[in-house]
């Protein structure tokens, strides 16, 4: 496979786009009519061959143009990226997953020789060739988890497991929706989901820590988690709230189609080796509604999840100052036609 | 659940009933990278019916060429420990399951008193090398009853140079646990495992000198204890199976072609807990992992340990 990669921002400008295939294999996230919160995880398994579940880590034509996205957060604020000192064996650990992982799934486009611990890696889209020893910090850039974090898509937290608890201990995050992990960096898995409304009391948390706890090697499990926002903008993390909060007035319902997005994060965990700890990332997809029209079911759908999506979720996700013109934007396409059951677009 | 399939190498008698394995995958690639205190557990294929035992990996951490553990032979064997010893040679083909780490070094600790009596030295020899690759500070103390039982002592010396301490009960007398406990400096953590009144011991000296529950780690592989038989009816497989007072209801549903999941086997987990809906009788918890308000309440089971007095049983698996 030889891959096109977008030229495109996430800022300024914004000239973030979809082609048409990826438009069709967006992780489009209703599957009913009405949408409710759950822990929805499922094994982490080979999907359908163009999905974004094909491979463990998805690589798509906005690889490039992310990677340089992030390489500019990090040169503006480098506390985006937090590795507390007891965490150097799940750094090691990451790279080799995101590293075996990416070359055996683009062969053409990465490529890892392992010769003991002498490793010889190859990322022609970002055009790195690197020699190093596995193991010595000495033989990279970098530490080796910010090393490999540049050179893969989405927001990446490393969970140490101690006290029956996951720490948030290890983390690059330049792409996320409202958090920090500055801000929650050493968190237990509890607090760090404790503004989740209705899930608390829904003992959810106790039983999704629970399953995370006894998640095991060589079987990684995903789940889907989806927001709304104003422009493609990747970082809209709580120390840049003075950049971008006032996108979400802009909306209209003239310009919604373009301007208003469906962001959907791919959440996939793994356990690592050496560590024990627990990786957790974070893909974020967008698509403009715009675009999700061109299959009359999503908008159809979408146009009902929102319009009877339950007052708190609504503001948990960020939707209420431009939830308005965006259903005056999804109302004409929807002619209450009976939708079956299913994600898949037409 | 993934499995890996292995072919036994090497067997060694390294003490008076312990035995050696050494093994590589099948097909010659390398084995999954495992962190110290993990375990797998072993599928034995005794008179047509499938056993699995979960055994610590002892060898170093950072060779994926092979794994090493070893096996004492238990006087009450349910067959396990006995057909390790007894049927496995070089060259016995084996399915394992991916290492899975209950038993893992707590990375924030400021030093890590390891404590082992007998056989449960195996984890030690596999967290050991984490600590020497990563530079913490620890003490091992390694407890057997005589010189003909002591395991790996050697290897351990090699290890561990002036960090390991070495008591032979019949030389030394048993190891002093509150005079070690008492002189570690704030922020240590004990791990402890070997003999289930050794293990409970330990617990108890820590908890009255006043050790935080969080900073004392155990490792326990209880058998399943056996029983009168009874019925379990499953309520979303929609079948009965009849436990036997030999197997585990884990492993009776295994039999039975149930696909139930587990993970430690030994009570400690909670992977395999399910939900009990009616029961005519008492169950008789075995586990580590219930609290007692949940066994009171008599509405989980963990089944690859624990069974119940009683004729018939409904679980929602
Ligand atoms: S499998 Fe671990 S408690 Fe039953």
């Amino acid at each position: 496979m030889n891959m096109a990669f977008n030229e495109e921002t996430f800022r300024g400008d914004f000239t973030f786009r979809n082609s048409p295939e990826s438009v069709r294999r967006f992780p489009y996230p209703f599957e009913e009519d009405e949408y409710m919160y759950s822990v929805n995880i499922e094994q982490h398994t080979s999907g359908e061959p163009g999905s974004v579940f094909e491979h463990p880590i998805d690589v798509d034509e906005h690889y490039v143009a992310e990677c340089k996205e992030r390489a500019i957060v990090l040169s503006e604020d480098h506390t985006r990226c937090v590795a507390l000192p007891h965490m150097m064996d799940a750094q090691w650990d990451t790279l080799e997953l995101v590293m075996t992982s990416l070359s055996e799934s683009y062969p053409s486009e990465f490529q890892l020789t392992i010769d003991g611990d002498n490793w010889h890696w190859v990322n022609k889209p970002l055009g790195i060739e690197d020699h190093f020893v596995f193991g010595d910090v000495s033989t990279l850039p970098m530490e080796p988890f910010e090393y490999v974090m540049r050179q893969v898509q989405g927001d990446w937290v490393v969970m140490d497991q101690r006290d029956n608890d996951l720490y948030a201990d290890l983390g690059m995050v330049t792409g996320q929706a409202d958090w920090s992990v500055a801000f929650d960096a050493g968190m237990s898995f509890k607090e760090w989901h404790a503004p989740v409304p209705h899930a608390p009391e829904m003992g959810i948390f106790d039983r999704a820590l629970k399953y995370l706890l006894h998640l095991q090697y060589g079987s990684p499990v995903r789940r889907t988690n989806w927001r709304m926002c104003v422009n493609p903008r990747l970082d809209t993390s709580s120390e840049t709230y003075d950049v971008w909060g006032t996108d979400n007035v802009s909306a209209t319902k003239e310009n919604a189609g373009d301007k208003v997005f469906l962001r959907v994060e791919l959440q996939a965990l793994f356990r690592l080796p050496r560590s024990n700890a627990i990786a957790f990332s974070i893909r974020t997809y967008m698509v403009s509604l715009a675009d999700l029209a061109t299959y009359p079911r999503w908008a159809k759908r979408l146009n009902r999840v929102l319009r009877s999506l339950h007052p708190d979720l609504a503001e948990y996700k960020g939707l209420n100052s431009f939830k308005q013109p965006v259903l005056d934007w999804l109302e004409p396409l929807d002619d209450g036609a009976f939708l079956e059951k299913g994600v898949h677009p037409e | 659940m993934s499995a890996l399939k292995v072919k036994v190498t090497a067997v060694e008698q390294v003490a008076e009933q312990i035995k050696h394995f050494t093994m590589v995958a099948e097909d010659g690639s390398p084995l999954p990278y495992f962190s110290g205190g993990s375990h797998v557990v072993v599928s034995m294929d005794i008179d047509g019916r499938t056993h699995r035992n979960a055994y610590s990996l002892m060898g170093p951490t950072n060779d994926n060429s092979a794994y090493q553990i070893a096996v004492r032979k238990q006087e009450k064997s349910r067959g396990g420990s006995v057909f390790m010893h007894e049927k496995v040679e070089p060259g016995t083909l084996l399915e394992i399951s991916m290492p899975t780490n209950l038993f893992s070094i707590h990375r924030l600790a400021k030093k890590h008193i390891l404590v082992a009596g007998g056989i449960g030295i195996t984890p030690f020899l596999s967290q050991i090398t984490d600590l020497n690759r990563i530079g913490h500070d620890y003490e091992l103390h390694y407890a057997y009853r005589s010189a003909e039982h002591a395991a790996f002592r050697e290897e351990i010396e090699k290890l561990c140079g002036d960090k390991a301490f070495f008591y032979p009960e019949n030389e030394t007398g048993r190891l002093n646990v509150t005079e070690l406990l008492s002189k570690q400096p704030l922020g240590s953590h004990v791990y402890v495992c070997g003999p289930d009144p050794m293990v409970n011991g330990l617990e108890l000296i820590a908890s009255e000198l006043g050790w935080p529950e969080t900073s004392v780690h155990s490792e326990k592989f209880l058998a399943p204890a056996s029983g009168a038989p009874f019925t379990v009816s499953l309520l979303q497989s929609n079948t009965e199976v009849v436990v036997p007072s030999d197997l585990s209801m884990l492993e009776a549903m295994e039999e039975a072609g149930i696909d139930a999941p587990y993970m430690c086997r030994g009570g400690a987990c909670g992977r395999c807990e399910v939900e009990v809906v009616e029961c005519d009788g008492e169950l008789v918890h075995h586990d580590e992992y219930l609290s007692d308000a949940e066994r009171v309440a008599a509405k989980k089971i963990l089944p690859c340990v624990s069974r119940a007095n009683c004729s018939r049983m409904v679980i929602n698996l």
